[in-house]
């Protein structure tokens, strides 16, 4: 199964039909009244209609043909906005419907009794509620998230995650939770179903594109009263115009004054109604932007809040680096042969599982070849990691050896009766200055050396964390490692910040002094103990491999799992805000030549020296007003592409990046619908309509 | 409310006192004692110290043998020190154009010798109807029609002009411009 | 436009300039409570006037406290101008025995004095004694000015504090703009005014004599005082001498001082300073228009220094002075080009060494066309609205360059006080549509633009254009109102136009050839002056409470800096975009078509 994104091409046929139906819905006044700028279109087309029928009846100041043209384009106006709407909205589902269908459905193995070996009957994966424990067996796929409770297993999760190596899973611990859609490779697993059907972050996300249940955002509700301030100016504009034409033609006392049907087209024209037409649709389409990526937004203000992000607070395990530390050199002390130290350290770590430990045994074969030794043949008993001694070895042959961080062993061989040599302290230190992690051996009371584990910082992580810089987001790296370890790996993988020796609290205090600072703060975790620094931070990333309760403590899940994602975050983010103040700066800008255009045209017979005005050498007074009103609605539809894809960002700097885009958009804005009404004029002229 | 009532009462009071009793006291006393001429009106006086008028505000002329000041529009008559006012006509009403032509007319009836184009501001209202200056040009074109009618050389005159003639202040501000007050009295003077 | 009127331009513009930052400095002193040189002889007076006030300076006020503070302030001040005027015949200082004036004009002239706008619907030296003078509208010219700049200081408090809810003392920012900046400020400038001429004296009227008599017309009265009417109804004429002229004189010095310096307006006498007493000479022309923008110009270093970043302030100042030149040099040269009606009428308008030349009706010889027309734009970038030469006479283009300027929201300069913070608000919006545009919340010096910031500057921007579209609808919709119109023609619309862009920006300057001391006008004005003035003030103050109580966003490579040149030119498209949008249609009908009825376009 792949979980990439669905490539639907920007107007799918099914959508583009069902958005069609749609915009029609969309006209109920209750729909309407949510966006205050295209009320007022909405209004002024009823307005105009009863003006028509007024003129049919033959009572109309303008001619009926001229009034209806000029309705037809308002609603023409309204119901190209609901289709930018209903077209954000059509696709979004269907890129939710396809995540969703994505999970496949899977035969469950449903366990009676919540335990290994109890009876189980097959029941459908999507029948599955909350609390009910399932087995999953090797091949098996896992048939929804949940939490191991029992057993050990490797599970393949690149279908999710794309890495190809399998990963442990197991009771307790951060690596607790399974996602449906992954595999059992080996072994097996007892897991309790943690959410229901349709509890699903997926369906939290399609409530946020759809119309009903959508709230606006913190930016979105700003720049609605920004657009409702300019419509008031402009309702006002053209409502005085009304007595200040009348005036003009009764002290001029030449001409007709201004006509309804010319000042509801103005008024429509001069309202920014390219901004509020597309409004929701940016938002909407903003989400789904997300899901493309494989991103889950539960709520629209963080997906806002993404582009505002200053620091960006990461765990250096599975983010910064691969999961594992690796051994990479035996270090002995004087006295003691580098090989001698191998092969205690290959004993002690013969019954150790962990990767850590693997990776001890796999050296010591490397460097001189011992060969991995049956554990049971030996007759050695392991003494394991336990979270008192915080150190694990193997007592064999009278011989007592251990591995474990360098205080943990000090404090062991003291109290043996040994003294930790002084030079000791230097070799371990050297070792975490290179950013790797010093585990020391000893046996009996004496140390032996040092195994360092090397951290592998993940390819092209440096490049990642320069472009957040440029973007202006600080990243501060989160390790329980001690300082010099994190200095080092902080230095490798270019990261601009870090904690060391971290606890849950201090990630928590960490994010509270940034935001008292005024700085916004985002964080990617999946472990159980990341769930309070994630509801505090502001954006909150959850891995998808994650526990239960980091993805319920964010308010994002990343499909993929991958740290790196929240820089697509941030441009999505960036790019929704970005998107409607380009679109705003342009509709205000267009306003300029739609004066130019119906100025003129509005006082043609009150004062004819306006045509001085008509710079655009519009045809007729009618044909200026209606390729005003025409160019007005078509610009909708023309900028639903853009509206959708969202304006690009670049990390250039906010100057650079203000400029460009006030010189598309702002530059543009000014010039574009001079040559857009000029061309519908001519086009209306050919076409012998005016 | 309430409680801004009180320090808003009494910081009033003090606040008028200081600068509606306090204020124009210091300056009236200081201009007073400084420049007790200016501040009374700028005030001129003959040898008899008589009374002849203030140096900045302008009278009305319009006999031939005195020069002309700025049309004014005060009312009821022009030059009204008691109620100042511009004509507010406005550049396309066609009361303006009426009103200059009667003054072109007037000036014309005046020197019917005089061909040349009458510098705008002898024939456009002042904006304080008060104004007590014209331009050098202004004085220039009437020297001729008071010459004639006084029957004296206009060098003479021209001299006269240039000694009432105030070049910019400070050599770039302001205009040129010459008192016509000053210079009838001037002129009268010289006649008697 | 001849040299010598670039170079006069040349030095205003950079006398100003030159004069912002040490009077800048000297004013943020002043309003971060630390000791200026004035101390030692002001301090006391400051002091006791809170003892007696029982005024604790030390006392924070919230946003609320300060707005209800400030509105009690100037309810009171209006309530005394308008009893003075009512009760002006029976107090003293009324040497010419004038009359209490009609409560609709008083109503205006309280509106208008307490609000800063001193649009004069009354002729001074005809209507004011002396008392109502000095005692109502100097009073008003000082305090008025005071609460713009209290409520500017309020705002920029806003900024540099954070997570609190208070924004400075109202009675402490009243008090200190008076008597450390307004008063010393004033006391100078009036002396040298009076140097140059302009009176300052109670004595009564000064009659003179006149060179040469004029005879005039005039309605003869009845043994009744009522006007004789012939069968036909025609009023009666009789042939009057006038042998002498009244010269009206009074303490004008003083008040011109602060009419100027608090971009008041208002003037001593009906001209203002047209009037050879109010501003007799060239010098005193340049100090009184240096006046009008000195403050609020200083005051953009002001801020720039509170908020701990000159170049702010600068940014600002920048903005300002580049839409105020281009303005300028819109204005001169259309007063130069004169007037095509008498070009046709063997009438000399080309300037030379020996006149001004141009469009010379309605302006003084001492001042000339650049003097006259460079002070035009001078008061209506600011609120400031005195005169010194009549702009109902100007030229249709240099006509609507200083009724733009006001339609644009007093903000090149502006009000003391007022200006700037409108402009901060045209800044917010500004940063609010390029925040958006760089994809971040915006930002305005640290503090977020959220949605109640954007309400709020969302109302002061809307207001005014509310007041002067409105008002204008309303005026030439009712008979009183068109009846007032004096111009024919388009030109009597710009009138009416002129009139609401005045009172509703706080300008109060006028084309004074309309009738607008009726009821109707005087009602409707006062009412815009009011709305204008408390409608901005109170939600610039409701921003500031806002901005103390947030957090303060320090500055990162995501942050849109707003002192770079790219930020002066968005706020300039900003402010001229909203004045373009909403005004194009309302001028197109005033001083465009009468523009181009003027030059024969067809």
């Amino acid at each position: 199964m792949s979980q990439k994104s669905v490539s639907t091409s920007l107007f799918d046929r099914e959508i583009l039909g069902a958005a069609l139906v749609d915009s029609f819905r969309k006209l109920a006044p209750q729909q309407q009244w949510k966006n205050p700028v295209m009320f007022v279109v909405y209004s002024g087309s009823l307005l105009t209609t009863l003006l028509w029928i007024q003129a049919l009846n033959g009572e109309g100041k303008d001619p009926a043909n001229f009034i209806l043209a000029v309705t037809l384009w308002l609603w023409g106006t309204v119901l190209f906005a609901n289709f930018a709407e209903a077209i954000a909205e059509g696709r979004s589902k269907a890129q939710a419907a396809f995540l969703r269908s994505a999970k496949r459905d899977i035969a469950a193995k449903k366990l009676d009794e919540p335990r290994y070996g109890e009876n189980y009957s097959k029941v459908a994966g999507s029948s599955l509620r909350r609390g009910d424990v399932v087995l999953i067996e090797a091949g098996d796929f896992v048939p929804g998230d949940g939490e191991v409770i029992e057993g050990v297993a490797s599970v393949d999760e690149s279908a999710i995650t794309g890495e190809s190596a399998p990963v442990i899973r197991e009771s307790g611990g951060d690596f607790s939770s399974v996602t449906g859609g992954t595999r059992v490779l080996s072994d097996w697993l007892v897991v309790r179903v943690t959410t229901n059907p349709g509890e699903a972050f997926l369906d939290r996300m399609i409530a946020m594109v759809e119309s009903a249940k959508r709230q606006k955002t913190p930016n979105e509700i700003a720049l609605t009263i920004l657009l409702v301030a300019l419509t008031l100016i402009f309702l006002m504009v053209t409502v005085t115009l009304l007595p200040f034409s009348l005036y003009a033609v009764a002290t001029s006392g030449a001409g007709q004054p201004i006509t309804i049907t010319v000042l509801v087209a103005l008024l429509v024209c001069l309202i920014p109604t390219t901004i509020g037409g597309l409004l929701s649709a940016i938002g909407v389409a903003g989400i789904g932007r997300m899901m493309q990526k494989n991103v889950i937004a539960t709520s629209g203000r963080a997906v806002e809040a993404a582009g505002d992000i200053d620091v960006l607070l990461l765990d250096k395990t599975g983010t910064i680096t691969l999961g594992n530390r690796q051994a990479s050199a035996f270090i002995a002390v004087k006295g003691v042969s580098e090989k001698e130290l191998a092969d205690a350290a290959q004993l002690a770590s013969l019954a150790d599982e962990t990767p850590e430990g693997r990776s001890v045994v796999i050296l010591a074969k490397q460097k001189y070849g011992f060969r991995e030794r049956d554990v049971h043949t030996l007759g050695a008993t392991f003494v394991h990691f336990s979270a008192q001694t915080r150190m694990s070895g193997v007592n064999i042959e009278g011989r007592q050896i251990r591995k474990g961080a360098a205080d943990a062993i000090r404090g062991h061989v003291e109290e043996l009766g040994s003294k930790f040599p002084p030079e000791f302290r230097k070799l371990v230190d050297d070792v975490a200055r290179r950013g790797s992690t010093p585990l020391v051996v000893s046996e009996g009371a004496r140390v032996l050396g040092v195994i360092e584990l090397k951290d592998i910082v993940k390819g092209g992580i440096k490049e990642r964390f320069a472009e957040l810089r440029q973007m202006g987001i600080k990243t501060i790296m989160i390790t329980g490692d001690n300082r010099l370890t994190a200095a080092a790996i902080a230095a490798e993988a270019g990261v601009d910040d870090f904690l060391a020796e971290a606890t849950p609290e201090m990630k928590l205090k960490l994010i509270r002094q940034y935001q008292a600072d005024g700085r916004l703060v985002a964080m990617t975790g999946d472990g159980t103990n990341d769930a309070p620094a994630l509801a505090q931070a502001d954006v909150a990333v959850a891995m998808n491999s994650g526990t239960q309760a980091a993805k319920e403590a964010g308010n994002m899940v990343d499909l993929d799992s991958n740290p790196t994602k929240l820089i697509e975050i941030v441009e999505t983010g960036k790019q929704m805000l970005m998107t409607r103040g380009a679109l705003t700066t342009f509709s205000i800008a267009n306003d300029v030549a739609k004066y130019f255009a119906i100025i003129p045209a509005a006082f043609a017979t009150t004062y004819p020296v306006l045509n001085v005005l008509n710079v655009m050498h519009l045809a007729t007074p009618a044909s200026a007003i209606l390729s005003a009103v025409i160019y007005n609605a078509l610009i909708i539809v023309a900028l639903i592409p853009l509206a959708l894809k969202g304006i690009n960002y670049r990390p250039i700097g906010a100057a650079k990046l203000l400029q460009n885009n006030l010189l598309i958009y702002g530059v543009g804005g000014l010039i574009v619908p001079f040559i857009g009404i000029k061309a519908i004029d001519l086009f209306l002229v050919t076409l012998g309509l005016v | 409310m309430i409680k801004h009532l009180k320090p808003a009462i009494i910081l009033f009071v003090l606040l008028s006192v200081l600068t509606g009793v306090i204020y124009p006291a210091i300056v009236t006393g200081l201009a007073q004692l400084l420049f007790p001429s200016q501040a009374n009106g700028s005030l001129m006086t003959d040898n008899n110290g008589k009374t002849t008028g203030s140096s900045l505000i302008g009278q009305p002329f319009s006999s031939f043998g005195h020069f002309w000041g700025r049309p004014s529009a005060t009312a009821p008559f022009p030059y009204n020190a008691g109620a100042s006012s511009g004509s507010n006509l406005g550049p396309t009403n066609p009361a303006l154009v009426d009103a200059v032509k009667a003054r072109i007319q007037a000036l014309k009836i005046a020197d019917p010798d005089n061909k040349a184009p009458v510098p705008v501001d002898l024939i456009t209202a002042s904006g304080s109807g008060l104004d007590p200056q014209i331009s050098p040009a202004a004085a220039t074109y009437q020297i001729n029609r008071v010459a004639k009618t006084r029957n004296i050389r206009p060098e003479i005159l021209r001299a006269l002009v240039d000694a009432n003639t105030e070049s910019r202040q400070w050599g770039f501000l302001g205009e040129p411009r010459v008192n016509v007050l000053k210079l009838n009295l001037a002129m009268d003077q010289l006649s008697h | 436009m001849t040299s010598n009127s670039y170079f006069q331009v040349i030095v205003y513009v950079v006398t100003l300039l030159a004069l912002a930052k040490p009077l800048g400095w000297y004013m943020a002193r002043v309003y971060e409570g630390e000791s200026v040189g004035l101390n030692r002889l002001l301090a006391p007076i400051e002091r006791l006037m809170y003892r007696l006030s029982g005024v604790n300076p030390k006392e924070e006020m919230r946003w609320t406290d300060y707005a209800v503070g400030l509105l009690v302030f100037n309810l009171l001040g209006a309530l005394a101008v308008f009893a003075l005027q009512r009760l002006q015949a029976s107090l003293p200082f009324n040497p010419q025995h004038l009359s209490g004036i009609s409560p609709d004009s008083a109503f205006n002239t309280a509106a208008s004095f307490a609000t800063n706008t001193n649009w004069q619907g009354y002729s001074g030296e005809v209507t004011m004694s002396y008392l109502t003078q000095i005692l109502g509208l100097t009073v008003q010219n000082f305090v008025s000015a005071a609460t713009g700049m209290a409520v500017l200081v309020a705002l920029i408090r806003g900024f540099t504090r954070r997570n609190v809810d208070t924004i400075g003392n109202f009675w402490v920012d009243l008090t200190r703009s008076t008597l450390y900046i307004l008063m010393p400020l004033s006391l100078i400038l009036a002396l040298v005014l009076a140097g140059q001429g302009v009176v300052q004296t109670f004595n009564s009227y000064q009659a003179v004599p006149l060179v040469e008599t004029v005879s005039y017309e005039q309605p003869k009265l009845g043994v009744d005082g009522v006007a004789l009417q012939d069968a036909g109804g025609k009023p009666v004429m009789e042939s009057v001498e006038a042998k002498e002229q009244v010269v009206a004189v009074g303490p004008a010095a003083s008040q011109v001082a602060i009419k100027q310096l608090g971009t008041n307006g208002g003037g001593f006498f009906n001209v203002n300073s047209a009037h050879p007493l109010e501003n007799p000479t060239p010098l005193s022309n340049f100090l009184e228009m240096l006046s009008i923008l000195l403050i609020p110009g200083a005051l953009c270093y002001t801020f720039g220094m509170m908020v701990g970043d000159t170049r702010q302030g600068w940014a600002i100042l920048t903005a300002m002075t580049l839409v105020f030149v281009v303005l300028v040099f819109i204005a001169v040269p259309a007063e130069q080009s004169g007037n095509p009606a008498l070009a046709a009428l063997s009438v000399d308008q080309s300037a030379s060494i020996s006149q001004s030349g141009g469009n010379m009706e309605g302006k003084e010889t001492r001042f000339g066309i650049t003097n006259s027309a460079l002070w035009a734009v001078v008061t209506t970038a600011a609120s400031n609205g005195s005169v010194n030469a009549m702009h109902d006479s100007f030229t249709p283009i240099g006509g609507m360059v200083p009724m733009w300027l006001m339609q644009i929201g007093e903000v090149i300069f502006g009000g003391v006080g007022s200006g700037l913070y409108g402009m901060i608000m045209f800044a917010i919006v500004a940063v609010f549509v390029s925040g958006l545009m760089i994809g971040r919340t915006p930002e305005y010096l640290g503090k977020k633009i959220e949605a109640y910031e954007m309400k709020m500057a969302a109302i002061t921007i809307l207001i005014p254009p509310l007041m002067v579209l409105g008002g204008t609808a309303l005026a030439v919709m009712v008979e009183v109102g068109k009846a007032s119109v004096f111009n024919p023609g388009a030109h009597g619309f710009s009138e009416v136009l002129y009139a609401f862009s005045s009172a509703g920006n706080n300008n109060g300057s006028a084309f004074g050839g309309i009738s607008a001391n009726t009821p109707f006008y005087n009602t409707l004005l006062g009412l815009a002056m009011l709305f204008s003035r408390f409608w901005l003030a109170v939600p610039v103050l409701a921003i500031a409470g806002s901005l103390a109580a947030k957090k303060k966003v320090p500055v990162g490579l995501g942050t849109l800096p707003t002192h770079t040149p790219l930020f002066i030119a968005l706020l300039i498209g900003t402010v001229l975009m909203v004045g373009a949008l909403t005004f194009v249609p309302a001028l197109a009908l005033g001083p465009v078509v009468e523009h181009l009825q003027m030059i024969g376009a067809k």
